[in-house]
């Protein structure tokens, strides 16, 4: 049995279902993310996870223990806000200590955790300072030591990095990341953001209105999109309509280009139209031997330092293409007839039409 | 200068001249008791009156009992409300503000009605009785300052996440409340002791009613029976609540400096 399992689990607000029917099971010492936009679902499954809000049905069991109806403060969950939610008028140390005080540990045993916890997240002098003293990033840190001093069973992460700068934002997913690793604890993190889904996870869940329409490595969510929306949410895809020609052989058209797809088309009738995507890495501008190559005419070039990133018209539709810059050749310009190649393992056919 | 300014400049004036010109003739007034010089010797006779002691002690003694029910009824409400109920905010606000348009003759009639000695809970039967009673309407009579400062000191913190903090670092419900909530909110929670204190110092009607012997009546005594003493006792009382103001200036200011 997995150490978080998550059955049937549905949340209503009045008439408004916010999330429907989820399934997910978590292994221990494992890295999920919830990743999808706002209002899809991910944050409400957290609170409930947390025991912030009451599931509308289903269950929640954490290594084994049915926690649906318990409240938050017995289910040994540590949390993290994206408002850092530390209390203004406790030092940094004395947040830290809270949950080992209120748990009523001896003063010695609370003062080793405390500076054990301050070394873990590099902070190890501003255990007498204020909240209000430290910048964001050392609060969120702060706030993230203070959820692991209980050692917690499972490690809630609320889009901890939003409120943060970028470059901070990097830096904090790495230690993070490093910590969970270090600790071994189970994490769910929830975020909108693809880069940091992409970069922490083992798992991501990707979530749209309630549902989770795919879960998966970020390899296997970045590489294989199983639905139109996971393909447009993570990374940026092109998104392009095909007619069935022959689905045996995998032979599509794109505007009217022939192409072939190497898996999807099994089930499909010729004549149908499908949705394909195609990574902008995937395609280039010259590729002699790849299995497709269609014509068009350059739109658009933009220069975005070490990528090119170029538009190029069919009839009805676009391919946007990345292409590495090279010193040595200088980019197309708009007007110029190009000839686009890429891989039958690149054109994604997707499971729906919305 | 201009002539806005001077307009502005002008209804200052005015203003300063209704506000301070009777204080400054009453304390001049207060300083004659003997003839020809002045002198303390107005409070030095109010200050040492065995009477004014008493009275005052118990007009302190229940200023510090309301405050305390006070804070123990307020504090819990108001953060419910925040936390869970906020739409009954409105609600809640309205009827805090009840005491300030219901008068106070009224509110102490009321109470006589049901609370003499014939009634079920017949609490003006003893003098405790009577005090927990003048205690339980100076909280009425407070509840709108008392709410309304400690509801702003809530507005300004995080009332959910910092519950939700709590909550899942294992505390219940009376340990978030007490290590958490209560704190933050001090500054709010002492503005609205001191304003209950100051009313509570100078009421008159329920005490008179309710026949205690507290400060207000006392003074109202003073007041019907000599000349310059009530002066004095008019300028004693206005320090206490200035030193009230003063104080929630004090605490107020040193959060807003804590803050930076």
């Amino acid at each position: 049995m997995s150490f978080i399992d998550i059955r049937g689990l549905k949340k209503t607000f009045g008439a408004t279902t916010v999330v429907h029917d989820f399934d997910l099971a978590i292994e221990r010492g494992e890295f999920v993310s919830f990743l999808g936009p706002s209002g899809c679902g991910k944050t409400t499954i957290l609170r409930m996870i947390a025991g912030f809000e009451t599931a509308s049905a289903g269950t929640i069991a954490i290594d084994g223990a049915d926690v649906t109806r318990l409240p938050p403060a017995k289910r040994n969950v540590g949390m993290v806000f994206q408002a850092y939610a530390l209390f203004p008028n406790l030092t940094v140390g004395e947040n830290i200590a809270f949950g080992l005080r209120i748990a009523k540990r001896g003063a010695a045993e609370i003062a080793d955790r405390v500076a054990e916890m301050l070394r873990l997240i590099k902070l190890p002098d501003l255990a007498n300072r204020y909240p209000w003293q430290l910048s964001g990033g050392q609060q969120q840190r702060v706030a993230l030591a203070r959820a692991l001093a209980v050692r917690p069973q499972v490690l809630l992460l609320d889009e901890p990095l939003s409120a943060l700068d970028a470059k901070i934002r990097v830096s904090l997913r790495e230690e993070i990341r490093s910590l969970q690793k270090q600790l071994g604890i189970t994490t769910i993190f929830v975020t909108h953001d693809q880069e940091e889904a992409l970069s922490m996870s083992d798992r991501i869940v990707v979530m749209n209105e309630g549902r989770a329409e795919q879960i998966g490595t970020p390899f296997d969510v970045y590489t294989w999109p199983r639905t139109r929306f996971v393909a447009s949410f993570v990374g940026t895809l092109n998104l392009l309509e095909a007619r069935v020609v022959e689905p045996a052989g995998g032979q599509l058209a794109i505007d009217g280009r022939e192409v072939r797809a190497a898996r999807g088309l099994d089930e499909r009738a010729p004549g149908s139209t499908v949705t394909v995507a195609l990574r902008p890495e995937a395609v280039t501008l010259d590729g002699s031997g790849a299995a497709n190559g269609v014509d068009g005419v350059v739109e658009a070039v933009g220069f975005l330092g070490a990528v090119v990133r170029i538009r190029v018209r069919l009839d009805t539709q676009a391919i946007t293409l990345d292409a590495f810059n090279q010193t040595t050749v200088r980019p197309p310009v708009p007007g110029t007839r190009v000839r686009l190649a890429f891989g039958a393992d690149d054109l994604l056919v997707l499971d729906d039409a919305g | 200068m201009k002539r806005s300014t001077v307009g502005s400049w002008i209804s200052v004036a005015i203003g300063a001249i209704y506000f301070l010109l009777p204080l400054i003739a009453t304390f001049e007034f207060s300083l004659r008791l003997k003839r020809g010089v002045y002198s303390f010797e107005a409070y030095r006779i109010v200050l040492a009156d065995p009477s004014f002691q008493a009275s005052f002690l118990y007009s302190v003694t229940l200023a510090l009992a309301t405050i305390v029910v006070g804070v123990v009824i307020v504090v819990p409400t108001a953060y419910w409300v925040r936390l869970r109920l906020p739409r009954l905010r409105p609600v809640v606000e309205f009827v805090t503000l009840l005491p300030l348009v219901v008068p106070a003759i009224v509110i102490v009639f009321g109470h006589l009605r049901m609370y003499n000695s014939q009634s079920f809970l017949p609490l003006t039967d003893t003098s405790f009785g009577t005090d927990l009673l003048l205690t339980f309407g100076y909280v009425t009579l407070a509840l709108p300052y008392m709410y309304r400062s400690v509801d702003t000191a809530l507005g300004a913190i995080d009332v959910r996440t910092l519950t939700e903090a709590a909550e899942s670092l294992g505390a219940g419900r009376i340990a978030t409340l007490a290590r958490v909530i209560f704190p933050n909110i001090r500054t709010g929670i002492l503005s609205g002791a001191f304003l209950t204190f100051a009313i509570v110092i100078g009421e008159f009607t329920f005490a008179a009613l309710l026949n205690r012997p507290a400060f207000g009546p006392y003074l109202q005594l003073v007041g019907a029976n000599r000349a310059y003493e009530p002066a004095a006792l008019a300028i004693i009382a206005f320090v206490v609540t200035w030193a009230s103001l003063g104080l929630i200036q004090v605490f107020g200011a040193a959060r807003r400096e804590a803050r930076k």
